[in-house]
């Protein structure tokens, strides 16, 4: 089959919803659907539709094999990948999740106004840079024991808010209150433990980074409101993950999941989908090490939030409760969880895969925190370097469409090699510059990795969940300062 | 007979390449090559500490992950950035694959080296071992 002629098979249900018809595929127990306007249609890869389709072949996949609208090409599941399986009739597979467990996103709030911030932003950028340990090879500030780490696996930013990074309010406004119990270190490996200990509290390389904003843009007041974020003040977002601790562990967990895969009869269409029925020994191994790296992930992103703070505190010369600085909410990205959902009018247990997609569980939901409740959990869409990044809500039709799942992100559209040929980090920086975007990197070459234009365009991913109710816009932010690994 | 080399091929977000040799040994090594000049310009790098390695795998395909696994794991824990790859021996015994092998490279030093690109890891997806006409190829994507 051509490229043409498998784009042709897909059709067009409603104005952003397409789907995949289950004769695309050999095996495909349900279609896909892909969440897109007409030009990311056109723009996606047909990879990426295999990939969705290569997932609907997966024993107990409930509905739809789905694909946000910052789907692109992936490992196992396209990024953007969201699938939800039955928790006795269907499976587990790390390659739903991805290597970087609970990669994910939060953003602090302030009371700054972005004019005061500004006049010493080169100085905060230095300090942030200084404080937060990143790119290939850095090691942590932090030298956490045997026990500690058994402590951050098992209890995520819980731990480390009562070790003394953070507050109590922090673990509320944190997906899951910072941890998922479902945790196991003892399913955790030597290997991962080895590399997780000395990569504790990094930010590491890649698309992660720490940025310093500005609200330049509200869209609903009263949900900005309830989100504590007026109109320009500034707020801190930090995006990082498991570092090798969740890298390990998925690369360990594959291992065994494609042994696994054979001895219960799973056929897989692409082996990283490797997979182990969800109640089998091997199925919920993996869940529990998996927890713990998400854990670890939380906790990680924790200890930065940290360090952040005693850096505005040093710079500003005034404490972090004077200037605001409160979580507003953390975001997984990468994660598998167990959750309740209707389907076809039953209340059902399922193990929702989100690889690249945030959890956006829409107003009334009880998983949200207590003070979010009333308007839906902040579902946080960072753009790429220099680009806005968003905050929206839960919507009404989450829940009915895509398991309470948005997209993640803007969505690459370049290699990181092409990207090195065609830009200079030099030249990014500079035009960074010229917008008044202050970047500090460990090395020119990222900036040309991460040039904005090897990204698909972040308000055009946006537009489609906001439009299909999955999430609705409620602030922009634009970067005044980034911090790359 | 097959050149030893490696090429890059096009990928949106992560690393994919082919990797090829005479001899199954020499791919390997070729295969490494390539995941390491994503981190770090190799031919810059001095060759002062080595590992030995050895694994046991059911499956080429399994025994290429596990050894481009395993030498990610060393460059962050034992802290060696690696620029040569040797692999002695590949012997297949009773149903599983025996490698032999040694890397060689240099300490970190943040200071001194300057990093490219985080590989986070090997993925399975269109991983394969071929036999070709002359010797072999890998077929690898890396998650960066």
């Amino acid at each position: 089959m051509t490229q043409q002629q498998a784009k042709e098979l897909v059709r067009k249900v409603e104005e952003n919803i397409f789907e995949i018809p289950v004769d695309f595929q050999e095996g495909m127990r349900v279609p896909g659907r892909i969440f897109v306007s007409d030009k990311l249609m056109n723009d996606l890869e047909v990879n990426t539709l295999r990939q969705t389709a290569n997932v609907a072949a997966l024993p107990g996949i409930q509905k739809y094999s789905m694909a946000m609208p910052d789907a692109h090409f992936g490992y196992g599941f396209p990024i953007g990948g969201v699938a939800a399986f039955d928790a006795h009739e269907g499976i587990i597979s790390p390659g739903g999740v991805g290597f970087d467990i609970n990669c994910g996103v939060r953003i602090i709030r302030t009371d700054m106004e972005a004019g005061e911030v500004r006049s010493r932003i080169k100085e905060l950028m230095d300090e942030l840079f200084r404080a937060v340990p990143s790119g290939v090879g850095s090691k942590s500030r932090l030298r956490v024991s045997g026990s500690e780490l058994d402590d951050a696996f098992n209890y995520g930013a819980r731990w480390a808010v009562e070790s003394g990074y953070g507050v109590e309010a922090d673990i509320e406004h944190c997906e899951d209150g910072g941890f998922m119990d479902a945790a196991n270190p003892l399913k955790v490996g030597e290997k991962a433990r080895k590399r997780g200990k000395p990569q504790f509290g990094t930010l590491g390389s890649g698309n992660h980074f720490l940025e310093v904003q500005e609200v330049d843009k509200i869209y609903d007041s009263r949900i900005a409101k309830a989100y504590g974020i007026r109109e320009g003040t500034i707020t801190i977002m930090i995006h990082c993950g498991s570092r090798g601790a969740g890298h390990q562990i998925c690369t360990d967990y594959l291992r065994v999941m494609e042994q696994a895969s054979r001895k219960y009869g799973i056929d897989l269409p692409d082996k990283q989908l490797a997979c182990a029925p969800a109640d089998s020994r091997e199925g919920q191994d993996y869940f529990k090490a998996m927890a713990a790296g998400a854990n670890y992930a939380w906790a990680n992103r924790q200890v930065i939030t940290h360090w952040v703070r005693e850096t505005f505190e040093r710079v500003f010369g005034r404490d972090a409760d004077e200037l605001g600085m409160d979580l507003v909410y953390d975001v997984a990205h990468n994660v598998a969880k167990l959750e309740e959902h209707e389907i076809d009018g039953e209340k059902k247990s399922v193990y929702v895969h989100r690889k690249g997609a945030t959890r956006a569980f829409p107003a009334g939901h009880t998983d949200i925190p207590v003070a979010y409740r009333s308007v839906g959990q902040p579902v946080l869409i960072p753009g790429s370097m220099g680009t806005p990044s968003y905050i929206l809500h839960g919507g009404e039709q989450a829940m009915e469409l895509t398991f309470g799942s948005a997209c993640h992100g803007a969505g690459r559209v370049m290699g990181r090699g092409d990207a090195k040929r065609k830009f200079r980090g030099e030249v990014i920086g500079k035009q960074l510059a010229d917008k008044g975007i202050t970047v500090k990197a460990t090395h020119p070459s990222m900036l040309a990795e991460e040039a904005p234009e090897v990204y698909k365009s972040s308000s055009e991913v946006v537009n489609v969940v906001h439009e299909l109710n999955i999430a609705r816009k409620v602030v922009r932010v634009k970067p005044i300062g980034v911090a790359k690994g | 007979m097959n050149i030893p080399g490696y090429e890059y091929l096009p990928h949106p977000a992560d690393v994919r390449f082919r990797a090829y040799g005479a001899t199954l040994e020499e791919t390997f090594e070729q295969a490494a090559h390539a995941m390491f000049h994503v981190i770090i310009d190799t031919a810059a790098l001095n060759l002062e500490r080595s590992v030995d390695i050895k694994l046991e795998s059911v499956g080429l395909e399994n025994l290429l992950y596990d050894y481009l696994s395993e030498l990610l794991y060393l460059f962050e824990v034992e802290e060696i950035v690696f620029g040569q790859f040797r692999v002695n021996s590949i012997e297949k015994t009773n149903g599983s694959y025996i490698l032999h092998g040694k890397a060689s490279g240099e300490n970190i030093d943040l200071e001194r080296q300057s990093f490219e690109t985080e590989v986070k890891a090997v993925t399975y997806h269109l991983l394969k071992v071929t036999k070709e006409k002359g010797g072999y190829s890998a077929h690898l994507i890396v998650d960066t």
